[in-house]
């Protein structure tokens, strides 16, 4: 059985219910970001925004890792794969993002040693079935990941594994919400907030957002009932000018989040200034190695001295998507020189980027 | 990317590992993140993790906060 589905409360009835509750709103004109990429899938795939009443809008945030990861990062990995001469380990999509001089898998297709991996730990265990060869792991991702990564490089550094190292662009997700609170050019007035990173932050972890800012947050689910919920949730508390941090997850998520979790990512990674694709610099965003990791640190090992530039693929306007500035059918190369199998941008690449997800439901009358 | 599937521990290994059910089908995933756990537990997997132990009193609270809404919102 799906646990989270199955224990959570179903059916037809409860969806039109909450459905009515939804077209009922008649408070103020409010934009609702939904800060997580597996929300936008989930709002694209059951047609949220045409059942949102006038007024509401839904934004698309900045929680797609591979679409905020800045094109020089792809570059460092590309020239790791082929000049390096590294085996290049990461996660399905970031093969296929675009870098200045083309993709991971291009790269494979013409020789260099870059692998898919489901795990940080089946990155580790390439490095120990191959002991005569450098092991780098691409990593990013937001707190769901990021534990998981500094797990397998305290499990690398206890067991004196010396070929293998991480190249990290690991983000955190609550200051580029606060970055996104203090732009001028994006009013965001309520925050749909990621289940899966809030497994490991807790949801209170929103509070001082709700109280510094004046913003609703809500912990939501991934089921149609869980999305609907937490949008009612939120509308609740716009109707009543409140701004609290809510839980409407809590068969997943707890107030205080994944303490072991937390401590692996503070004993191995320290919080540095990171540049986001579309969000710019962003202090204290991102997560690096701390300098006693760094013999496994990919950077400080292969990269020292050597600048990258990143140039951005011409026409591509992820940067205005990522901000919730524009909506993916407003770039003029959306569904036409821009779709999943040929992406020109990040955000097409990824089932979790607005594009991607835009481009595979249009038909729910949401693209 | 973000995908994260909830199954249930079928066995705790001394290893810091444990074999997860996910509906028929059983893998081994780390626990590292979660030590905590026993076998019946249902868990949240995320890239080879166990990342959050689901505490059942906490899932019908789901039910509840359902009804709740559905019930008690001003329109
Ligand atoms: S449609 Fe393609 S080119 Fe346009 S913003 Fe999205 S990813 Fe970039």
């Amino acid at each position: 059985m799906n646990f989270l589905r199955d224990s959570g409360p179903s059916g037809p009835e409860l969806i039109s219910g909450l459905v009515a509750r939804l077209r009922a709103y008649r408070g103020p004109p409010v934009a609702i970001m939904e800060v997580c990429g597996t929300h936008t899938v989930a709002a694209a795939r059951m047609g949220l925004r045409s059942l949102l009443p006038d007024g509401v809008r839904l934004l698309s945030g900045p929680g797609c890792p591979v679409c905020v990861t800045p094109v020089d990062l792809f570059d460092q990995a590309l020239y790791l794969a082929q000049e390096a001469g590294v085996i290049l380990a990461t996660y399905g999509d970031a093969v296929r993002v675009p870098g200045t001089h083309g993709s991971l898998g291009g790269a494979r297709s013409q020789g260099a040693d870059v692998r898919v991996v489901y795990s940080a730990l089946d990155a580790l265990a390439l490095a120990e079935r191959n002991s005569d060869r450098e092991v780098v792991l691409l990593g990013l991702g937001f707190e769901t990941t990021a534990p998981t990564v500094a797990s397998a490089l305290l499990r690398a550094r206890q067991d004196g594994v010396k070929n293998f190292s991480v190249l990290s662009a690991h983000k955190a997700i609550l200051p580029a919400m606060e970055a996104l609170l203090q732009d001028p050019e994006v009013r965001i007035g309520a925050f749909l907030c990621p289940g899966h990173a809030s497994m490991v932050l807790g949801a209170k972890a929103y509070a001082p957002i709700a109280e510094r800012y004046g913003v609703p947050c809500c912990v939501a689910g991934f089921e149609p009932e869980d999305v609907l919920v937490g949008v009612l949730r939120l509308l609740d508390q716009v109707q009543r000018g409140e701004a609290r941090a809510e839980n409407a997850y809590p068969r997943a998520v707890s107030a205080a989040g994944n303490r072991a979790a937390q401590e692996a990512l503070g004993r191995v990674f320290r919080r540095v200034p990171a540049r986001w694709r579309g969000l710019g610099e962003i202090d204290g965003s991102g997560y690096d190695l701390r300098p006693g990791f760094a013999p496994w640190d990919a950077r400080k090992r292969f990269l020292q001295g050597i600048r990258f530039e990143g140039w951005e693929p011409p026409g591509c306007r992820c940067a205005e998507v990522l901000r919730g500035r524009i909506e993916p059918p407003e770039c003029p190369l959306f569904a036409r020189t821009c779709t999943p199998q040929q992406p020109v941008g990040a955000c097409m690449v990824s089932s979790e980027g607005a594009c991607g997800a835009h481009y595979r439901y249009r038909g729910r009358a949401d693209g | 990317m973000c995908v994260a599937v909830p199954g249930e521990i079928v066995r705790v290994e001394n290893d810091g590992t444990a074999e997860v059910d996910f509906g028929g089908v059983r893998r081994v995933v780390s626990t590292a993140l979660v030590p905590e756990v026993r076998p019946g537990d249902f868990v949240i997997v995320h890239a080879g993790f166990a990342l959050h132990r689901v505490d059942p009193d906490e899932a019908r609270q789901t039910q509840e906060l359902f009804r709740q809404v559905l019930d008690e919102l001003p329109s």
